[in-house]
């Protein structure tokens, strides 16, 4: 059996292969996705993003073990800086997760940002697109909300959690614009600590600016390393999930996440294409110069490289 | 020390010095490094001098021995009194093995007892528990019921010989037994001398035998106090480690500053369930670690005592002056033992025995030559005792309180010491106190820092290990290794099935289930741990309940 | 950057000695590699699992405590049992010179004792590992 038969067929290492493949961006991964497209659709994607530090490992470890335990299968992407000076990362998200490893129901895979302007959401586009193919029921995607592209990943989620810490008070102002507002739901984790009830006031005045009220947020206390709150926050996953599909929003938000994303692979080939001919067809190198020597303006070249693409 | 006007004068001399004579010297002849430092990358100027010291004011920071602030020593004759305690740290494979090895030990001159035990052991399994295939008896002596512990002392009088028992997450448990063997030999409680490590925030941070979360294990912890301060008022109920915060790769600094933070945090604990000050804080210990660097490791061992001793009077406002002073024992540094040119191992050992005992140590564990490949063969441990024994002997070293008291360097170094520990347990105050900064991984990602700068200063060469970045030689693999024998595994569980074959198992379950309630409330565990040991529940049995009711610790990891 | 070599640092048994697992585990990120690290106390199953999850190229086992004549084998042989026999397994930690060709005969490619500089781990590393 090839890697697709294998996939199709639940084999394990089929999916962690062609995982890599799609993280390297080899083609046999688009390939595979590609035939097996009709199978995609299926499982619901919940993306966990908050600062460092809030406890989003433990609490996603929380919540896959309760949806186990309701008989779901769950796929766990979890993303982790990779160093721009190295190229290197420390993927230690799986610590929190022991019990979950041995786990048949449960697939598990750590990727690091690699730094690709864009790669890291098409990786994970990809690797999401697999596990629906695999057939699991839930995706989850746990990222750091701190970068532009960790952002941009959780926002192709189906339900976004924001996982707060108590004490974040004053820096919930100084938070990155868009970090708060993609937020579907918003946890208040390690409430048993000072000042959770502050927290959580000053969330809900910040909600209380936003225009959108057709999904007000709900915030909840828990406490993630004693598994409290867990069915209560999954019961407001749950909402949200009825909700985006009794209001057409799903259809929305899945058609806007794919638009998006077809016009970013659009650009990645433009890009790629303009990247291998530069030098043979597409003198990219002698335009530049010829633009710093003021021999041709920037426009000029730009129009030049559009119609060599077109030809 | 020096007055305004003659610390002027060293002032100015001294830049003459450097001026007139050293420039020319150096422009020729430059040092051998850019910058001088101590085994922990502090700087180290070229020449100390009064001036390095003026504010110190003798009577204040000095004193005497056996006063505030200790800084000199805890008992006013120190080595002229008595010698420090040779505690060589032992046990491997069967008890009736370490037993032998233990009266050896004693025959050749040791003077107390210190028991190491398996990993299973450690962790609260018995050794028939899956996850001990492959690890019985291999790091220490496998103890699974108070049947083994009577193995362990047998011939071994109780009311005579002090033991050191390093065990953490199950100390109460062993220390159950260790009372209930000195039962069997007609000895009470009272009369019993020793330690137990039981402590488990070091575990968190460096060592990793935990087995129950941070507040039950607290609770252990301050019930062994309780319990110890009314029935075994010799014991000494805690040895709050530094050791092995070091041996992870922490700085001097580094490792008094985290080790009496975890100390601050366990007074704070015994003081919030209830107890006076004064009732506990005389038998807490401390373990330290003697490292390579000599001078820094007795500046080290000073700063700690002052610091300590006031962190007692002035923040938990102690009476007895004995809460105030800080006892420690001390091993050598495991990590700085090289594999390569293994007996090279004995001079570095040699050093750091020095640095203990210029330090005012009050028991000191010696590590072998073969440190680095296996647990210590009968040769390399005696020569380890030798080590203790000729500095005691021969060196002079014993024969003075405190003899580096007083050079410019050594009180500057102490010192900066007190002051960069002052500085990190500030910060970890800030951070909510010990446990806090465990849970947040903060000293955990001190320390790993501190261990990777020091790594690559050894690849870069910067920092040199003789006989593995410099004055390598070719070598024979070395033979005459201790080898742990494999079926200790096979033994001890034929001993399990035999010992739940005759002991009375409805007892055994009486008793695990009157812990399993009172676990689950709030009364002194000891009492119900001895009831159930003297039963012969095994130690998998007791702290199997233990982990139902308490349920098992989630390691923070930040790298 | 575009395909780092991707390895599982692990901590088999009961030993709870990580200086050495956490330094190794830096170098292999400052040398370029994705280091999956799992923490203390695992079990050759969860080892084997993450290996086989996360695709991993290598699977480096770090043990103080003794151990390991019975715990690498066990770890070779399940890898192989699930398919991923084309994992380079390397092994560090207090291991006398005595057990290692009976480790290399398990399975276990190199065995890196106490003294060796993390550059010729890394170094034995990207000369044999198989790039997927």
């Amino acid at each position: 059996m090839n890697l697709q038969e294998r996939l199709a067929a639940g084999d394990v290492r089929a999916l962690a292969r062609l995982l890599t493949f799609a993280e390297n961006n080899d083609p046999e991964a688009e390939e595979v996705i590609k035939n097996l497209y009709g199978r995609t659709g299926s499982a619901y994607v919940i993306g966990i993003t908050g600062p460092p530090g809030a406890g989003k490992s433990t609490l996603t470890d929380k919540l896959v073990k309760t949806l186990r335990a309701r008989g779901n299968t769950v796929g766990i992407i979890a993303v982790d800086p990779t160093s721009p000076f190295t190229g290197g990362a420390i993927l230690g998200d799986r610590i929190r997760m022991q019990e979950l490893f041995t786990d048949p129901g449960v697939f598990i895979r750590s990727m690091g940002t690699r730094g690709h302007l864009g790669g890291l959401s098409k990786a994970t586009q990809a690797a999401v697109r697999l596990m629906d193919i695999f057939g699991k029921d839930y995706i989850f995607i746990e990222t750091v909300g701190v970068g532009q592209s960790e952002v941009d990943i959780v926002k192709t989620a189906d339900t976004v959690v924001m996982v707060m810490v108590p004490g974040l008070g004053d820096d919930i102002q100084a938070i990155k614009a868009g970090i708060m507002e993609i937020g579907d739901i918003f946890a208040i984790n390690k409430a048993d600590l000072d000042g959770a009830d502050r927290t959580k006031i000053e969330i809900e005045m910040m909600l209380d600016l936003n225009e959108n009220k057709a999904w007000r947020p709900p915030v909840c206390k828990v406490v993630a390393v004693e598994n409290s709150g867990m069915d209560i926050l999954l019961g407001h996953i749950q909402k949200h999930r009825m909700y985006l599909s009794e209001s057409g929003e799903l259809v929305k938000r899945r058609t806007r996440n794919i638009s998006n994303e077809l016009m970013d692979l659009v650009r990645d080939r433009v890009m790629e294409f303009i990247t291998r001919e530069s030098g043979r067809k597409l003198p990219v190198d002698d335009l530049v110069e010829r633009i710093v020597a003021k021999d041709m303006d920037i426009y000029s070249a730009a129009e030049y490289i559009m119609e060599a693409i077109n030809k | 020390m020096p007055d305004m006007d003659s610390r002027d004068r060293i002032k100015k001399a001294k830049r003459d010095w450097e001026e007139q004579k050293l420039e020319k010297l150096l422009a020729k002849r430059p040092e051998r490094k850019d910058k001088f430092v101590t085994g922990s990358n502090a700087e180290v100027e070229r020449l100390y001098t009064p001036v390095d010291v003026e504010q110190l004011d003798y009577l204040e920071d000095l004193g005497f021995p056996g006063e505030y602030p200790y800084t000199r020593g805890v008992q006013p004759t120190m080595y002229r009194g008595r010698l420090w305690t040779m505690r060589q740290y032992a046990g491997f494979a069967t008890a009736e093995e370490s037993n032998k090895r233990y009266k050896y030990l004693l025959e050749q001159g040791q003077t107390g007892l210190s028991v190491a035990f398996d990993l299973p052991t450690q962790i609260g399994y018995d050794s028939d528990h899956p996850l001990s295939e492959g690890e019985v008896g291999k790091v220490g002596v496998a103890i699974d019921s108070l049947k083994d512990m009577e193995i362990l002392f047998d011939g071994i009088p109780l009311d005579k010989v002090s033991t050191s028992m390093t065990i953490n997450a199950p100390a109460a448990v062993l220390l159950a037994m260790y009372i209930a063997v000195a039962e069997k030999q007609g000895v009470t409680s009272d009369k019993l001398n020793g330690t137990i490590q039981n402590d488990i925030l070091k575990e968190y941070i460096a060592r990793g035998t935990y087995i129950f979360p941070t507040k039950p294990s607290m609770r252990l912890i301050t019930d062994i106090f309780e319990y110890c301060a009314k029935h075994v008022p010799k014991w000494n109920t805690i040895s709050i480690s530094g050791y092995h915060i070091r041996e992870a790769g922490s700085t001097a600094a580094q490792e008094v500053a985290f080790t009496l933070a975890d100390g601050i945090a366990y007074v704070q604990a015994a003081i919030n369930a209830g107890l006076e000050v004064d009732e506990f804080a005389p038998r807490l210990s401390f373990f330290f670690n003697s490292h390579n660097d000599l001078l820094e490791e007795v500046a080290k061992f000073r700063a700690a005592r002052r610091l300590w001793a006031k962190i007692m009077k002035e923040r938990f406002k102690a009476k007895n002056p004995r809460s105030m002073m800080l006892r420690f024992h001390t091993q050598t540094g495991g990590s700085t033992l090289t594999a390569q040119q293994p007996d090279n191992n004995i001079v570095r050992v040699a050093i750091q025995t020095l640095a203990a005992v210029l330090g005012g140590t009050q028991s000191l564990h010696t590590n072998s030559r073969d440190e680095a490949l296996a647990l210590p063969s009968e040769e390399s441990v005696r020569i380890a005792l030798r080590t203790q024994q000729i500095v005691a002997y021969e060196s002079g070293v014993a024969e003075t309180v405190d003899p580096l008291a007083g050079s410019y360097y050594v009180e500057a170094m102490t010192d900066r010491i007190e002051r960069e520990a002052a500085e990190y347990i500030a910060k970890i105050d800030e951070l909510g106190g010990a446990p806090e900064a465990i849970d947040k991984g903060y000293i955990q990602k001190e320390i790993q820092d501190s261990a990777y700068r020091y790594q690559m200063e050894i690849e870069s060469g910067k920092r040199v290990v003789v006989g593995v970045n410099k004055f390598q030689i070719e070598e024979e693999p070395p033979k005459g290794l201790l080898k742990v024998d494999p079926r200790v595994g096979e033994m001890q569980k034929a001993k399990l099935e035999e010992l739940r074959r005759t002991r009375d198992n409805a007892k055994v379950n009486e008793e695990l289930e009157k812990l399993k309630k009172a676990a689950a409330g709030d009364q002194n565990l000891m009492p119900y741990i001895l009831d159930a040991v003297r039963q012969y529940a095994t130690l998998g049995e007791i702290c199997g309940v233990l982990r139902e009711v308490f349920g098992e610790y989630k390691q923070s990891v930040v790298l | 950057m575009d395909k780092p070599i991707r390895v599982l640092v692990a901590k088999p048994g009961l030993d709870g000695h990580d200086r050495g697992a956490k330094v190794i585990a830096r170098a292999f990120r400052d040398a370029g590699m994705e280091v999956i690290y799992t923490g203390l106390r695992q079990t050759p199953e969860q080892i084997v699992e993450t290996a086989i999850q996360e695709d991993v190229e290598v699977v480096a086992m770090s043990i103080l405590s003794g151990a390991h004549n019975h715990l690498f084998p066990i770890v070779v042989n399940m890898l192989r049992e699930r398919g991923a026999d084309d994992v380079l397994v390397v092994g560090g930690g207090v291991i006398p010179d005595d057990d290692i060709p009976g480790l290399k005969e398990a399975g276990v490619a190199e065995i890196f004792t106490p003294g060796t500089p993390t550059t010729k781990a890394i170094e034995f590393i990207k000369q044999n590992v198989k790039r997927r």
